[in-house]
């Protein structure tokens, strides 16, 4: 075991020891910047989500911010005054993702004849179809006006209250969902999602179902979506038509594009840049839109595989640091 | 009654000639280059600004003969829109060629966003009034409830139409638009220079964008930074609806959608006992949308081919 080995050992443990430490430092930060690391972390769990339809099983789905929808007014109508429902956050978790698997599901079955842009202008409509109808059924989601006053979150007994809270809850949540999409991902389910994305024909020739794969790619990120959605909803206690415009599904698709493709860790670095941006640019007031669409368009003219390069993803990383510690000869 | 119909009539085929317009700079893009372009409601959004620039420009020069006032602000808006839609191509979709199609769909999504932003930065948020072109007035031989704009507005949208049409198919250079549509290696082994029908196409889409919203701005007398959004987005389901990539299937496309949203706003609170009401108008023009795709997948008038040659096999 050669001199190099250590110092690279303890290189990496200072690399892993500095994402600790700043993980740990967030909830001792000011709470404004509290409240910007949870919107990039429901953002990294919401693109995740996505990226199993777009990145891996390449089907283009313009209206995913309908499933988010979903799961928020579904704590909304079941934990708030509306209906004078009250169940516990633990259980609307649940109740969210599976609405969002079914409107998955739903939106899947009839759209699985569709390809590309057709299938894309489907999902958009779906999404505007979803929004439109609840700011339009007042007697059930009030409206333009939205819900207010939404049950504070519970955990086992523990009250969600802070931003910090949060923090914690949704810390957790990210790591199993990119743990479990990175499971899925390595699966034989994984494989043939990207094998769907490549040539239709083919896994169909190989004797695949590919209408159980799409449906089953839906729904996983719809149930992720709406899961999310339940989380935003009892972060803001409050829920209305307007945080779910057409605008927002581009964002999620756009931390995709601009993270890279198909790749959790260029997922996350995409979340953490759009999220970031429009907080940094709040100094340039009315120019804040127009320099964040100029630096949009350049980055993705500069570097239009998305900013991680798909070669460094998490099993790369995996790999390198079990390398490194178990068999450092062969790095 | 028949007034009223008639009425309902000549306003769905006004805003169904706008939004055929706008649907044709989408599908002609698409079909040349498979990009859904996002930014081209921006281009609807321009044509009245740009109109209003170049027109009080000229009345503040002292103005030439009236009419030919109006007529050099139209004409140059269409030439500067579509110089700026050539100009977008070259600097921020071309570079992305070798790279599939979300990269570019998405560069497009960035150039709305810094179209929009900038007029707003420029002029303001706030809705402007629009100078009126055509002197509005009700036709008293058509029951008089129609009015000379939307007439107008009808009129000058089928003479683009057919113009267009005539381009695309009896021109050199509507050939090179179509070969290019057709296949781009083919057409540049046979000596047609490709890039320079992506750019014609680049610029004669936005500047019928532009002159939509010209249309657009007159008949409601207002513009704002953000009215492109919404109707974009519209015409862009009434190319999917025509089957994107045809040109006679946008105008079909934009015409059906405006008939489906004028009698759907009209009749639907009536035919639903006035249970659904005028604000599903938008739902129920996408429903329709989705219900043509689950009969005819490739929209009404596109290619009925097989579903993995009616796109590419690798799409995203």
């Amino acid at each position: 075991m050669g001199n190099s080995v250590i110092v690279r050992r303890l290189g990496l443990l200072a690399v892993l020891a500095l994402c600790v430490l700043l993980l740990s430092l967030v909830p001792f930060m000011p709470s404004y910047y509290v409240r910007v690391v949870d919107s990039i972390l429901i953002y990294i769990i919401l693109a995740v989500g996505l990226n199993l339809v777009v990145g891996y099983a390449g089907l283009l789905d313009l209206g995913f911010i309908a499933f988010y929808a979903v799961g928020a007014y579904a704590y909304a109508l079941l934990a708030s005054g509306q209906f004078d429902i009250h169940l516990p956050f633990i259980v609307v978790l649940f109740i969210g993702a599976a609405a969002g698997a079914i409107a998955g599901v739903l939106l899947g079955f009839p759209v699985l004849k569709l390809r590309g842009d057709y299938l894309a202008i489907v999902t958009l409509s779906f999404g505007e179809i979803i929004r439109i109808a609840i700011n339009n059924a007042d007697d059930i989601t009030n409206g333009p006006q939205g819900i207010a006053g939404l049950d504070r979150a519970n955990l086992f007994g523990l009250p969600l209250t802070s931003p910090v809270h949060f923090y914690w809850l949704l810390l957790v949540l990210t790591v199993l969902v990119c743990a479990g999409v990175y499971y899925m991902e390595r699966s034989i389910l994984g494989k043939a999602w990207r094998a769907l994305r490549e040539d239709q024909d083919v896994v169909r020739g190989l004797g695949i179902n590919t209408t159980t794969l799409k449906l089953l790619a839906f729904a996983l990120s719809a149930a992720i979506g709406g899961a999310g959605g339940v989380i935003f909803g009892s972060f803001q206690r409050f829920v209305s038509p307007e945080s779910f415009t057409f605008q927002e599904s581009l964002l999620v698709v756009l931390i995709i594009i601009i993270g890279g493709v198909g790749n959790i860790v260029g997922v996350i670095a995409g979340a953490v840049v759009l999220v970031v941006l429009p907080e940094v640019l709040h100094f340039a007031a009315q120019y804040r839109l127009l320099i964040y669409g100029v630096v949009l368009v350049t980055v993705i003219v500069l570097r239009p595989g998305g900013l991680v390069s798909p070669r460094f993803n998490l099993g790369f990383i995996i790999r390198k640091v079990r390398t490194l510690w178990l068999s450092p000869s062969k790095t | 009654m028949f007034d009223y119909f008639l009425q309902q009539l000549i306003f769905a085929l006004a805003i169904g000639a706008i939004y055929g317009l706008i649907a044709l700079g989408y599908t002609m893009v698409y079909g040349v280059m498979r990009l859904i372009n996002f930014a081209h409601g921006e281009f609807f959004m321009l044509g009245p600004y740009v109109y209003t620039f170049i027109f009080s420009g000229l009345i503040g020069l002292g103005g030439l003969a009236p009419v030919l006032d109006s007529v050099i602000a139209i004409v140059a808006s269409f030439v500067i829109v579509g110089l700026l839609g050539v100009a977008i191509e070259r600097f921020a979709y071309r570079p992305l060629r070798a790279y599939g199609r979300l990269a570019p769909m998405l560069s497009a999504l960035g150039m709305s966003i810094v179209l929009q932003s900038a007029v707003r930065v420029t002029v303001g948020p706030q809705p402007v009034h629009f100078p009126a072109i055509v002197p509005s007035a009700p036709i008293e031989s058509l029951g008089g409830m129609v009015t000379t704009v939307q007439v107008g507005i009808l009129a000058a949208a089928v003479l683009l139409m057919v113009g267009l049409t005539l381009f695309v198919n009896g021109t050199r250079l509507g050939i090179w638009i179509r070969a290019a549509s057709e296949s781009w290696t083919t057409s540049s082994l046979l000596g047609i220079r490709v890039n320079r029908a992506v750019s014609l196409v680049f610029f004669i889409g936005p500047g019928l964008g532009a002159m939509a919203g010209i249309m657009y701005a007159s008949y409601y007398g207002i513009m704002q930074p953000t009215m492109g959004s919404v109707i974009g987005l519209k015409a862009f389901t009434a190319a999917i609806l025509g089957g994107i990539g045809s040109i006679p299937g946008a105008m079909l496309g934009g015409f059906l959608l405006g008939a489906i949203e004028v009698f759907g706003t009209a009749f639907l609170p009536i035919l639903s006992f006035g249970y659904i009401g005028t604000e599903y108008r938008d739902v129920f023009a996408f429903a329709v949308l989705i219900l043509v795709l689950l009969f005819k997948p490739a929209g009404l008038l596109g290619e009925t081919v097989s579903e993995e040659t009616t796109v590419a096999k690798k799409d995203y």
